[in-house]
């Protein structure tokens, strides 16, 4: 395993910072990369794939935060363990500059190439790990205020919309002190689960699944042993039983259809009642990542109705019921359904008194977008939209083949569908005084939910 | 650095040269050089942050070299660390300057703070320069034995860079041996991991031309070092455990015990949250299984979970390389996926390089079971908003039908299809209608009544429109209009501007005639003319010929043109059997990515890791290095077992490629199928009994030879001898081995004591090496085992080839020779023989 070069771009294709480990692909790698990837058409795709040959060189890239982290081998390598790299990479950087965007990389290029120069030597990864790191890294970070919406992991989420959250921790630099002097002593430990629902044009679950995380973030002084309890009646696997069998997986607590640890993780005591036990290393790391199949209450119902209206017209009416209990609120939804593509124009309306909802016809893509960003969604509260449709010809056939499906994204902290939990996180005790901060926060994410119509 | 390119390039208008800047900063730093000031060190740092941003932005700031040089005498590590990035940049251009850099950088080797003493040794490692190689040899040799660890590990790497500028100096100095003394002594894991890739990298390399090497790199993979490795695999790195289990894929183990004591070892590791690892562990499950049919199928249910797991978790780009394994293993075992289908639906917001995949997977997936559901979701994608995906989606559901028997729905659903009136999904639905007649004519009824409804006029992609076409002259009888749908084709001929297209209508054109002449004979004619006058030869030529044909006999002319069709039974796939069989053993690579073996992409020196020949499939070139293989060969045979009940097609399909293709192939093509052919005869265990008749086939086939005919025995031939120093590269015996005819075959038996040895098949190859004959390649396991060999006549550069297969049930071997001179073959298969018996004797 070697790779020759490294390089991040930005989205214009200006090298931020470039690395040549190896001095065996030639000049110009760069523009050949970045042309590469914005004219990428082979194939009628519109995007380029992770991983492509021009004339012998292998290019892997993976875009963060419109970041491209790219490196080039000539050596037929194995694709994860590059592409994971890259990954690892940029959040080795993200968690020395606390906040990964453009700018911060300008202002502090020079530990980015410290870090560079410790994490890869002559092509060879040596380390990624943070905490291994900081006793080769002397620079100190430039910190830049964190831009708005920055949407580089999961967890800035929290900084939306919720008080209760330390909104400035996520993107506290591992190395950085605090303004007082001091470092606080606090732990993160977020449970991130992307849900993918497909439900038929009948209303009925097709598919669904939750990706999840458990996703910690330490600022502990000595690294203390944690203990980490999850449910009790947590079990992993199904068994032979088919993976989409619901029928029997009621009332039988959590199951996981597999999970996978970091390597920090013991499990000694996992198998008799459920607990990790980790030394937690610097930064930011995945503790556990789960996937679970088991039948979960989708927390919306999407109802859709598409009629026509007279030979140039149709309506369609949306409605979406959120599922959860009502002291959870949902925010920044978003709701996208294709129309057919003879639509000339769509007038929308919304329920009397509906407040910072927003609705847009793309005439370009003939997508109708509704947002529901400012009204966040109470539990159990429901929506309606109207769309009134014209057509500039006739339409011949099945309206409802020519439209949706009905896709929506939204993000609802402080509820997890799986109902997997962190019942307690312990930290050994340094002394009685000894009480961090520990954070314990949970998020459902919509991943791909589709309701076809 | 920043890009050497850039920084030569002339400066745009819109970026500054730089050059007052530069120049500025030359008298700064000049300065500052001497200054003991307090605080100098933080001006100096903002100084030298400039001229690392100039560099990286491309403005050129070698000039300032002396200066940064000058200035570097300090102890602070954060301007030393610039100062050391500035020098490794600029060092191979300016190597007269780096002359001066030696100095301090050897004096930083010897420094207090091992930090720096690392720092130090690793940019004078990467100064690159050849004519100062002679300063490494010192720093490098005290730090490997440096009693810092961060010093070592890249004192460890700093030797392979010296190897790079320059081999016979780092060998000389005889530091690979001490890096194998590190890598099996080190008590720092991230040492003894650099010692082990430097290793493999030298031994690599070093191994073409140095016995001696070939030899350390085989010992890698003995029992006692996998072992060392393996057993500690936890206290390396993510990194490092990669390293390891790369390697553990090319040992072979001694036996079952073996084989399950490191499945054992390294069970935990498929729960790694890295894809990398996961996939390094999945690698060497399946291949320390393949002569296990069972297990093997385990592993597969096993490792199913934990790769689905990851596919979830990571990034796009992530899931994207676990995925396109998910594929490979998918369509080489369907069955055992086929209950998982639903994990392969598109979701709506993955990229469409994902999307692709997963339609490749539902179709190789889709069985009895699960078709209806399959294709049901298949026909939601066909009306996606991204076309491409749709046309996909809509080829699936075509390849789904034609590997089916029970195609009743699918074909409902191909025929609504065409009711969508969508421009490309009546496309892609004609090509699939066609490809499906030509294999199931009973539905043709079904079929053309829709296919009939279809206007001409709205299809305009050349493969629809000659598919439709097609039909129109194939089942003219059943399509009432279809005479004129063609003479209307056929009177635009001048505004078609595809040739397929117009061959098709000249063929259609004919095919009709045959079935309706009054109504067709004037379109006939039109398009007859019209073709004779065409400016593309296929046309023209095709014209010409029917032309001639129906002047000379319009029977003759319709059994040559529309003869009674045969249903296909199955269509060929792009991709052979062998080449797929390939990609698997490169499995954890780019192969996988690409779907292509590394040597259609990569230059050979750079194949890495997977260094599985090419020119002669799996069998390993080097004597020495036979037994890597085993595994990947045995895999062959098990895994062609594991699914021959689903997968016999390919089977079909690879012998009628090779029949078909194999004299004609450009010479790539004909040697992989050679190669393929060589892989297949060298195939272990009992499937060889099987495979035997059908690939000698293959071969006689590919030679065109009659193998029996032995040629006539020359009288008592002369002593034969033979150049003990003989050498022949791989390319050349493979060359030769295809050009040659056989000389002679042979067989005779083999003593005792020498099926005995062969337990250790490389003891037969020293053997032989003591008789002038040399190995070239090996392979099989017990009780098959096949040999390459050649000599050289010691006066003259005259070459003998001979391929010897011996089963160790029968004590019996099969001699093959080839030679450049037909006249000596005799004379050398008797010392062949003789050096043989001899084998096992004391």
């Amino acid at each position: 395993m070697m790779i020759s070069q490294f390089f991040v771009l930005s989205q214009r294709g200006d090298n931020i910072v470039f690395r040549d480990y190896r001095a065996e692909v030639p000049k110009g790698s760069t523009e050949t990369f970045f042309r590469k990837v914005k004219f990428w058409k082979e194939d009628g795709n519109a995007e380029a794939p992770p991983i492509f040959n021009v004339d012998g060189v292998n290019y892997f890239h993976v875009k963060v935060v419109g970041l491209y982290f790219v490196a080039t081998t000539r050596v037929n390598v194995s694709p994860s363990l590059v592409l994971e790299l890259l990954q690892r990479i940029a959040r080795v950087i993200k968690d020395y500059l606390g906040v990964l965007n453009e700018d911060s990389f300008r202002k502090n290029f020079v530990l980015v190439y410290e870090l560079l120069d410790e994490v890869i030597d002559f092509g060879y990864v040596q380390t990624t790990s943070t905490e291994v790191l900081k006793s080769y890294i002397f620079n100190e970070p430039i910190v830049v205020a964190p831009a708005r919406l920055q949407p580089i992991d999961p967890a800035a989420i929290f900084t939306q919309g919720n008080k209760r959250m330390p909104g400035t921790a996520v993107t506290k630099s591992v190395v950085a002190n605090d303004p007082g002097g001091r470092r606080r002593e606090e732990i993160f430990v977020d449970i991130i689960e992307k849900i993918s629902v497909t439900f038929s044009s009948s209303g009925y679950i097709l598919t669904s699944e939750i990706d999840g995380t458990i996703q910690m973030k330490s600022y502990l002084s000595g690294n203390p042993e944690i203990r980490l309890a999850l449910n009790e009646d947590l079990n992993i696997g199904r068994g032979g039983r088919s993976v989409y069998d619901y029928r029997s997986s009621s009332g039988s607590g959590v199951i996981l259809d597999d999970c996978n640890f970091h390597e920090s993780v013991r499990l000694d005591s996992f198998d008799s009642d459920r607990t990790l036990s980790l030394v937690p290393p610097d930064g930011e790391f995945p503790v556990m990542n789960y996937r679970m199949t088991q039948e979960f209450k989708p927390p919306f119902h999407v109802n859709t109705l598409i009629e026509e209206a007279g030979r140039l017209k149709a309506e369609v009416i949306i409605k979406i019921r959120a599922e959860f209990p009502s002291d959870i609120i949902a925010n920044t939804i978003t709701v996208q359904m294709p129309l057919p593509n003879y639509t000339s124009r769509a007038s929308f309306e919304l329920e009397p008194g509906a407040a910072g909802q927003r609705t847009d016809f793309k005439e370009s893509s003939k997508m109708l977008e509704w947002n529901l960003k400012k009204a966040s969604i109470v539990g159990g509260g429901e929506h309606t939209l109207r769309a009134k449709l014209t057509f500039s010809q006739e339409f011949h056939g099945n309206i409802t083949k020519e439209a949706g499906p009905v896709s929506m994204t939204f993000t609802i902290p402080m509820y997890n569908v799986s109902k997997l939990q962190v019942k307690y996180l312990q930290i050994a005790k340094k002394s009685s005084s000894y009480n961090p901060y520990r954070w314990v926060r949970y998020v459902t994410q919509a991943n791909s939910y589709v309701a076809r119509i | 650095m920043a890009p050497p390119a850039a920084s030569q390039r002339y400066p745009s208008p819109s970026q500054p040269s730089g050059k007052s800047e530069v120049s500025d900063l030359k008298t700064q730093l000049r300065q500052l050089a001497g200054s003991r000031a307090p605080g100098v060190d933080d001006s100096k740092r903002d100084l030298y942050k400039k001229v690392i941003s100039y560099m990286t932005i491309g403005i050129d700031v070698s000039s300032v070299f002396g200066e940064m040089v000058m200035c570097s005498a300090t102890s602070d590590i954060v301007l030393k660390k610039m100062c050391y990035l500035y020098v490794g940049n600029y060092a191979k251009g300016n190597p007269d300057l780096s002359l001066l850099t030696i100095n301090f950088l050897q004096r930083d080797c010897k420094d207090e703070d091992p930090m720096i003493r690392g720092l130090a040794l690793r940019s004078l490692c990467s100064l690159r320069v050849p004519n100062l190689v002679e300063y490494l040899v010192g720093p490098l040799g005290s730090g490997l034995k440096d009693n810092n660890s961060y010093v070592r590990t890249i004192a460890v790497t700093g030797v392979l860079k010296l190897y790079h500028i320059s081999p016979s100096t780092c060998i000389d100095a005889d530091f690979p041996a001490t890096l194998k003394s590190l890598m099996l002594h080190d008590s720092d894991a991230q040492v003894v991991a650099n010692c082990l890739s430097a290793l493999q990298e030298i031994w690599s390399l070093e191994a073409s031309h140095s016995e001696e090497a070939c030899r350390e790199k085989e010992s890698l993979l003995s029992k006692p070092v996998i072992y060392y490795f393996l057993n500690r695999i936890k206290e390396f790195n993510e990194w490092a455990q990669c390293l390891i289990l790369e390697l553990a894929v090319k040992y072979v183990p001694s036996d079952s015990n073996d084989i399950f004591d490191i499945m054992n070892l390294l069970e935990d590791r498929l729960q790694h949250a890295n894809g990398a690892v996961v996939l390094a562990t999945v690698k060497v499950f399946l291949q320390l299984t393949l002569s296990m049919t069972d297990v093997h199928q385990q592993v597969y249910e096993r490792i199913k979970s934990s790769l689905l797991t990851l596919v979830s978790s990571g990034s796009p780009e992530q899931s994207y390389a676990i995925l396109s394994h998910l594929h490979l293993l998918v369509v080489r075992a369907p069955f055992i996926f086929a209950a998982d289908y639903k994990h392969f639906y598109c979701q709506y917001n993955e990229p469409s390089y994902v999307k692709k995949l997963k339609l490749e997977m539902l179709t190789a997936v889709a069985n009895e079971s699960n078709t209806y559901e399959i294709v049901t979701e298949l026909c939601e994608y066909a009306a996606n908003v991204d076309i491409a995906i749709a046309r996909e989606s809509i080829r699936a559901v075509g390849k789904i039908a034609l590997q089916q028997y029970d195609v009743n729905a699918i074909v409902d659903r191909l025929l609504q299809f065409l009711e969508m009136e969508k421009d490309y999904v009546t496309a892609e639905t004609l090509v699939l209608v066609k490809d499906l007649l030509r294999k199931y004519p009973q539905w043709s009824h079904d079929c053309i009544s829709v296919v009939g409804g279809i206007s001409s006029k709205n299809i305009q992609e050349p493969k629809a429109k000659a598919a439709l076409i097609w039909m129109l002259g194939e089942y003219a009888q059943d399509m009432s209009d279809a005479p004129y749908v063609l003479e209307n084709l056929i009177e635009n001929w001048e505004e078609e501007h595809s040739a397929e297209v117009r061959l098709h209508l000249l063929t259609a054109a004919m095919k009709c005639f045959f079935k309706r002449a009054p109504e067709t004979q004037k379109a006939l004619g039109i398009a007859l003319a019209a073709g004779i006058a065409d400016f593309h030869q296929d046309v023209h030529d095709r014209a010409l010929f029917y032309y001639r044909v129906l002047q000379y006999d319009v029977h003759v002319a319709e059994r040559v043109v529309s003869p009674p069709k045969q249903a296909v039974s199955v269509f060929a796939d792009t991709q052979s059997s062998e080449i797929k069989d390939r990609i698997f053993d490169e499995f954890n690579s780019l192969s996988v990515i690409y779907q292509k073996p590394s040597y259609m992409f990569t230059d050979k020196e750079h194949r890495g890791p997977f260094e599985f020949s090419d020119e002669l499939g799996n069998i390993s070139i080097t004597p020495e290095a036979s037994s890597d293989i085993v595994p990947a060969q045995q895999y062959e045979a098990n895994d062609k077992d594991l699914l021959l009940g689903v997968d016999e097609k390919d089977d079909n399909k690879g012998l009628s490629n090779n029949n078909g293709s194999a004299y004609t192939a450009p010479s790539l093509e004909s040697s992989s199928s050679i190669s393929s052919q060589m892989q297949e005869l060298a195939i272990s265990g009992p499937a060889t009994s099987a495979t035997t008749p059908q690939s000698s086939f293959g071969f006689d086939d590919l030679f065109g030879l009659g193998l029996s005919t032995a040629p006539a025995p020359t009288p008592s031939p002369p002593l034969l001898k033979l150049n003990p120093r003989a050498a022949l590269d791989p390319g050349a015996f493979q060359q030769k081995w295809r050009q040659l005819p056989i000389s002679l075959t042979q067989e005779c038996s083999v003593n005792p004591q020498g099926i005995a040895a062969l337990t250790v098949p490389q003891s037969l190859i020293r053997h032989m090496q003591s008789h002038s004959i040399h190995c070239i390649a090996s392979g099989g396991q017990s009780p098959n085992f096949k040999f390459f060999f050649f000599a050289q006549k010691e006066s003259e550069p005259s070459n003998y080839l001979a391929e010897c297969i011996i089963n160790t049930s029968s004590a019996k071997a099969q001699i093959k020779v080839k030679a450049d001179e037909q006249s000596t073959s005799q004379a050398f298969t008797t010392v062949f023989e003789t050096a043989l018996s001899k084998f096992g004797l004391p």
